[in-house]
């Protein structure tokens, strides 16, 4: 037993940091959700449960702002999987050219959300944007947008750039998957006369069920807390046609409505909660 | 088919970075004249303007110490709950594991405003000091996860022989379950350097002085100081991104194999 207390000793020193500086303020967290505090001022008020109720009955600017997660986390989860298993199925098999555009595709991810904010921000430049340009330059110019500027689907034009930053990394997650399957199962199906579309539908789609699984839950998580990407795109403070949970709870914040900023957190938390247990739910339904 | 799909998303990620590549050496003028051609006039103006009125060299120093102190911290910690998971009891290992998977639940969005009322009391916002504590509490649960995950599927004899030497726990830490790790170490690190290079949130919240500023909010602040300077902003990106472009071309395998680790467990 000596040594178990010795281990205790190995992970004291974390466990103090984590709780001391992640667990207490997450609980310290209700208690500010429960009050009027600005963040500075000496006095405050308790207000109860009036924050968490505005929040959730009557928050114009919440409302919107859960609705845009919700856009942009269908576009997104659905994008980026199919996206990922497209490219993860063309690229499995190992070779010279594969390899190279498997690091090209994953590049984006190492870059910084700022970064790709920038870099979509010029891209959906109305006036002097890539993406206007290449539609003028194929003829295609009546389908020149305001992308950004457009209050109801700004979102989604976001969702893509998101797309972009991480399909790739999603596409690694597949091809994991893909080179676990045993070679013998194509050549059975082969033999059975499998077209390739077959073999993908037959061998390939149902044996990576556990890699789908996993680039939906994490593309679901990563998309509802999205935030850096979203700031850049929107600007500091952010434009509220972009606001999402998280970038809503920042700016109540910045605007020193503390306590209420918390309770938005805790809702946001919630929300979480509730999201990963459908997909749970889901993941299990589908697998029978 | 297969060769259009993936020639189509070639261009889709190679056409935008070498815009912004291009466009950094470009004049604003003559990025609007020829956004996609090669600069005519190649010019290191934007550069100079950037390194000298913002601060850069100053906020790449914060960037790299507040990655240098992090990372390596984490990891330490990280490592030595890994190693207590992997070898107490049942249900004390559960019970520990458990406590740190709980933070890979919570957002950071749900902890960060009383994270920054907790800070400013104890007089480590707005201090790089500050920023390394916050970088390493919540990546924490992160590096528990990978490193943990990885320390039990690892055969008990190994500890167990260095222990029943007389070695006692720190040293079957030191030399067995730390070298072995190695790999699992390498890509948590990987993990934790971009995600640390990278982290906008807690810099935005943390820091207001100027000077203390890392490279993601420095970038961020260009975009209210020049709007739609596009050349401007690009260098930075460039400035910002090329550190970790050029060791994922080094470190390719490694980089793939860190972000997916912490991709997968976080």
């Amino acid at each position: 037993m000596r040594s178990s207390r010795a281990l205790y000793l190995f992970a004291a020193p974390a466990l103090a940091l984590y709780g001391g500086f992640f667990l207490l303020p997450a609980v310290q967290g209700l208690r500010y959700a429960t009050t009027d505090w600005d963040g500075y001022s000496p006095a405050f008020h308790d207000v109860g449960a009036a924050n968490l109720t505005d929040v959730v009955t009557d928050d114009d600017l919440f409302r919107h702002a859960l609705t845009n997660n919700l856009k942009f986390l269908l576009v997104v989860v659905l994008g980026q999987t199919a996206l990922a298993l497209l490219l993860a199925v063309l690229l499995a098999a190992r070779s010279r050219g594969s390899t190279w555009l498997r690091a090209l595709f994953f590049l984006p991810t190492v870059l910084s959300s700022v970064s790709v904010a920038f870099i979509w921000k010029f891209v959906y430049d109305p006036n002097f944007g890539l993406a206007n340009a290449v539609l003028r330059g194929v003829g295609l110019g009546r389908f020149e947008s305001a992308y950004l500027g457009n209050e109801g689907t700004a979102i989604l034009w976001v969702a893509v750039a998101q797309i972009w930053f991480h399909a790739g990394q999603m596409m690694v997650v597949y091809i994991a998957g893909i080179n676990q399957i045993p070679g013998e199962l194509y050549d059975a199906a082969r033999t059975d006369g499998a077209g390739r579309w077959q073999q993908f539908r037959h061998v390939t789609w149902p044996m990576i069920a556990p890699a789908t699984a996993l680039v939906v839950a994490y593309t679901t998580l990563q998309s509802f807390k999205a935030f850096d990407l979203i700031l850049g795109l929107a600007g500091n403070p952010p434009r509220s046609s972009l606001d999402v949970l998280a970038t809503r709870i920042y700016s109540t914040f910045a605007n020193s409505q503390l306590g209420y900023a918390a309770a938005e957190s805790i809702v946001f938390m919630v929300a979480i909660a509730l999201v990963t247990f459908l997909q749970n739910r889901a993941a299990r339904v589908a697998h029978g | 088919m297969r060769r259009l799909v993936l020639a189509i998303y070639s261009l889709l990620i190679v056409v935008p970075l070498v815009v912004i590549v291009g466009g950094s050496f470009k004049t604003t003028a003559d990025l609007f004249a020829s956004p996609f051609g090669p600069p005519t006039r190649p010019t290191l103006d934007n550069y100079v303007t950037i390194l000298a009125k913002q601060d850069l060299l100053r906020v790449l120093g914060n960037s790299i110490l507040v990655v240098a102190v992090s990372v390596p911290v984490t990891l330490l910690l990280g490592s030595l709950v890994a190693f207590a998971v992997a070898r107490l009891p049942r249900w004390p290992s559960r019970i520990l594991f458990g406590i740190f998977a709980l933070g890979l639940a919570v957002p950071a969005q749900a902890v960060m405003i009383p994270q920054y009322v907790q800070f400013d009391r104890l007089g480590l916002r707005n201090s790089l000091t500050g920023l390394m504590l916050v970088n390493v509490v919540v990546t924490l649960p992160v590096a528990v996860f990978i490193l943990a995950g990885f320390m039990r599927t690892l055969p008990v004899e190994l500890f167990e022989a260095a222990e029943i030497d007389g070695a006692g726990s720190w040293a079957a830490y030191r030399r067995i379950a730390v070298p072995v790790s190695a790999p699992s170490l390498a890509a948590t690190a990987i993990f934790l350097v971009v995600m640390h290079w990278n982290d906008l949130l807690y810099p935005l919240l943390f820091i207001d002085d100027p000077a203390k500023r890392t490279l993601p909010l420095a970038l961020l602040d260009f975009q209210g100081e020049y709007l739609t300077e596009y050349p401007l902003l690009f260098t930075g990106v460039v400035v910002a991104s090329l550190p970790m472009v050029l060791a994922y071309a080094f470190l390719q395998r490694h980089f793939v194999a860190g972000i997916t680790a912490g991709a997968v467990k976080g």
